[in-house]
């Protein structure tokens, strides 16, 4: 199974995403943004950074590189997309997602361990986890608040689309704890914690990021 | 040569922890005039002569997709003499 990670100019994390997805059991394909070329792959992740060096706000130019609009194309026929960090704000500037990450509420850049709950273990990332489940791994954004009207928000908790919930106190002004969503479909999956961060104990806090990962080989071998 | 100037604004319902820090730091130098501020974008694009219907329509379709995110954002844009 293979699973592309994309690369943008001032992402960080693509390297943490393409060892987590061996970690998990599938095989890494880097794809670039200035390539209009998904390399055959099953699925996709944006890995989180500062793409574009986050100009103009998080994830906007991104959204209209190359590879993107191949990666539209293809979550809107169904295929797994996972944005972790910048790549769940790129996802949401590219209308796969609804809502918009905004500046922390307390302005300062997060960069610590952060306990979340899985609540919604249904979706081809989130399928390795218990409903309920909470896990430990490291939360590092500036502008990781999630924002959406209200309508918007009485849909994504009507039909269950909340993926994960920070546990305890608001660390950035989330509407609802909101810490990761998914789209109607339940394919694209953003997140802004990051579980790739997370699939060995040496490392970082604890192991269990990785269950995103085998997660999606498992959706795929379905 | 003509001046499109686009402003754009957090919507008033979005919070903004930028507009509240900069309300919170004038007291602390003695500026007291604040109820409260916003802070927002400005994007000022040369073009040359007049600015047509045409090109302004342009502007702001430019000012929908890619200057303001619509979901967090309102925009407004006018021509600067």
């Amino acid at each position: 199974m293979r699973v592309g990670v994309i690369t943008f100019p001032g992402t960080l994390d693509d390297r943490d995403a393409a060892r987590a997805v061996v970690a998990g059991g599938c095989e890494a394909v880097s794809l670039w943004h200035a390539d209009a070329d998904l390399k055959n792959v099953d699925a996709v992740i944006l890995p989180g950074g500062f793409s574009y060096g986050d100009y103009l706000r998080c994830g906007a130019i991104s959204r209209f590189a190359p590879v993107m609009q191949l990666v539209i194309e293809a979550a809107g026929k169904g295929m797994p997309v996972l944005g972790i960090c910048n790549g769940f704000q790129v996802l949401c500037e590219s209308h796969l997602l609804p809502g918009a990450l905004t500046r922390n509420s307390d302005l300062h850049f997060l960069c610590r361990d952060q306990e979340i709950e899985i609540t919604n273990n249904s979706t081809p990332w989130t399928s390795s986890y218990k409903a309920g489940e909470k896990i430990v791994i490291p939360l590092k954004n500036g502008e990781g608040s999630f924002q959406c009207d209200d309508k918007t928000l009485a849909e994504l908790e009507g039909e269950g689309r909340v993926i994960a919930r920070y546990v305890g106190q608001n660390p950035n002004g989330s509407r609802n704890l909101i810490a990761g969503i998914t789209n109607a479909r339940g394919n694209v999956v953003g997140l802004m914690p990051h579980p790739e961060h997370a699939i060995d104990e040496l490392t970082g806090p604890s192991a269990a990021g990785l269950g995103f990962f085998t997660s999606i080989l498992n959706a795929m071998v379905k | 040569m003509a001046k499109i100037v686009v402003d754009v604004m957090l919507k008033p319902e979005i919070l903004d922890p930028q507009g509240n820090a900069v309300a919170s730091a004038l007291p602390r130098l003695g500026f007291s005039f604040a109820k409260s501020v916003r802070q927002g974008k400005r994007f000022e694009i040369e073009v040359e002569g007049e600015p047509s219907a045409a090109q302004l329509a342009e502007v702001e379709k430019a000012a929908e997709v890619l200057l303001s995110n619509p979901i967090i954002e309102n925009y407004v844009v006018r021509v600067e003499k």
